[in-house]
């Protein structure tokens, strides 16, 4: 053989290989997409002749519906982006303190021993507590207005940034530490340059988590009292019997949560490049 | 005479460590060691597994204090990190999110030299070690030989006066470890600080070092015997091994290690043994 038949058959079994790969792709594509059609038509078929039904569990037609009119006439409490912004604009203020917050105890309670004994049973206690119930306590004392709402998202995202933080740091190789410290590195440059790169891998993981919960924290929040935010509107839409509204609501805090994770996907590749590619692996 | 005028490099005296084991008991690691080596001297430290080799080095970069004794560099208590020593790492501590040049001016930077100069002089030292043109590589893109390499610049850039090596090379295939070993010699040679080499390689340890000193084996180990290494040079790791001399000294030393690496070795078969028996 020569080496140019050599290459020609290289070709060949490469472009064979990447045909394989788009029909697999393009199959799994199509499978998720009956998945779709099976459930929601499902849903569809079996409730809509069913006023009753229709009424109590909403109907896939029907949240089309209460979307569209909530984008296009706005909503009965304002328009549909005033209630997207004020709970986004709780969720994220109090995600970026809460996430702030957490990386700063955990990495000073990681890195100084004294810190953890004297705060490390506070820390637990706190959290053992059910957290959410705090809600009620903010709204009493900081009324219906955003800052109640931020709170309890700070209070929600906090812990769980808190502890991966503080297992990061307490989980840097001991060899990184020493070799920075040969070369001259200060306790603060320890800090920053070699724990903090080392516990980002932890940080991050728990910001996937975290986001999730800043949305809840602010959703629960305009539950117990507010003027406006999406949940209330999820409250008023249930007092009106309006399953198909509270639907709506839930599609559009779907929308925010997905685009939220793509960009702390973002964050995550751009912080984390120095790591090695993962092996591939079901992409989930 | 001499020995007044200018202090030795690094001087051990008498120098015991304890450490608490997990279960709280005492271990003693090593017990009234004196050790001296002399400005420029290459001084190699073998012993069997788990006598207190790298301890040793601990002690002197000042990451671990002694339990009693002294332990100065150039005639200076060390109470601390001592300043002006360089420490190479059994496993890769060079920084895995910091890229080559980052890693290697990461010395000067921490010790607040301006970037751009930092940056310079680490450009320098990646193509004295043979990297030029991985500069922007993150480590997980190197092999295991140009990580070496890595930390052997980042180590160098600070042009210490004593360099502590544990093992360096141990993970490295043999031909690249020789390879290392030459490319060490030669980059020793330009500034010639004094150098302690812990390795379990008798071979390696005779090739590149003016002293070997046997340790006893642990736990309490000391100094067993020193024997200075007479071989000129430059030398070329991979051939001196076929020297007649060389296997004279390598005779003599290891005479003097088998009977503790036998000790050792023993040591840990009877501890199987009770474990069994229990």
């Amino acid at each position: 053989m020569t080496a140019q038949e050599a290459q020609v058959e290289v070709t060949a079994v490469e472009s064979a290989h990447r045909r394989a790969a788009r029909r697999h792709r393009v199959l799994v594509h199509l499978t998720q997409l009956a998945v779709l059609v099976v459930v929601l038509g499902g849903w569809q078929l079996t409730v809509q002749d069913n006023p009753r039904s229709v009424i109590l569990y909403g109907v896939p037609s029907g949240i089309l519906g209460r979307l569209t009119t909530w984008v296009t006439e706005g909503t009965a409490i304002g328009s549909l982006g005033d209630q997207i912004a004020t709970t986004l604009e709780e969720a994220l203020i109090g995600f970026a303190i809460g996430t702030a917050l957490g990386i700063v105890c955990g990495v000073a309670l990681g890195r100084v021993r004294f810190l953890s004994e004297v705060f490390g049973p506070f820390i637990k206690v706190l959290n053992a507590i059910p957290r959410i119930v705090l809600g009620a306590v903010f709204v009493l004392a900081f009324g219906l207005g955003i800052e109640s709402k931020i709170l309890l998202v700070i209070v929600l995202v906090f812990f769980g940034v808190f502890f991966n933080a503080f297992q990061g740091t307490r989980e840097v190789d001991r060899n990184f530490i020493a070799n920075a410290g040969i070369l001259g590195a200060s306790r603060w440059q320890v800090t920053s340059q070699v724990v903090l790169p080392s516990a980002f891998t932890w940080i991050i993981a728990s910001l996937h988590v975290s986001f999730g919960f800043a949305l809840i924290g602010a959703i629960v929040g305009e539950f117990l009292g507010a003027t406006s935010g999406l949940g209330v509107l999820i409250k008023q839409a249930e007092g009106t019997f309006d399953a198909n509204g509270v639907w709506a609501a839930m599609v559009i805090m779907a929308v925010v949560a997905l685009a939220a994770e793509w960009l702390i996907t973002r964050l995550e590749n751009r912080l984390l490049r120095w790591r090695p590619a993962q092996l591939a692996g079901p992409d989930l | 005479m001499r020995a007044e005028k200018s202090p030795p490099a690094i001087e051990l005296r008498r120098v015991t460590k304890r450490f608490t084991t997990d279960s709280g008991a005492p271990y003693t690691a090593l017990r009234d060691l004196d050790l001296t080596v002399d400005e420029g001297e290459f001084c190699a430290v073998v012993g069997p597994t788990g006598c207190g080799k790298s301890t040793t080095l601990t002690l002197v970069s000042g990451l671990e204090r002694p339990s009693a004794g002294s332990v100065a560099v150039h005639g200076r208590p060390v109470d601390g990190i001592t300043p002006g020593v360089g420490f190479m790492f059994q496993t890769d501590a060079i920084l895995p999110w910091k890229s080559v040049v980052d890693n290697v001016s990461a010395g000067p930077r921490f010790r607040g030299v301006p970037k751009k100069e930092a940056l310079e002089s680490a450009r320098d030292w990646i193509r004295r070690v043979g990297l030029a043109g991985f500069e922007d590589r993150f480590p997980h893109q190197l092999s295991g030989g140009m990580r070496k390499r890595v930390a052997l610049a980042q180590n160098l850039i600070n042009e210490p006066r004593v360099i502590l090596m544990d093992e360096p090379f141990s993970a490295l295939d043999v031909q690249t470890r020789a390879k290392m070993s030459d490319e060490l010699l030669a980059l020793w040679d330009l500034t010639r600080p004094a150098v302690v080499f812990v390795t379990h390689d008798l071979e390696e340890a005779i090739a590149l070092a003016d002293t070997v000193v046997v340790l006893t084996a642990g736990p309490a180990a000391t100094i067993k015997a020193r024997f200075r290494v007479d071989l000129p040079r430059p030398r070329v790791v991979q051939e001196i091994r076929f020297d007649p001399r060389f296997l004279d000294i390598y005779h003599q030393i290891w005479d003097a290690l088998r009977t503790e690496v036998d000790i050792a070795y023993s040591q840990s078969t009877r501890l199987d043994d009770d474990r069994r028996a229990s």
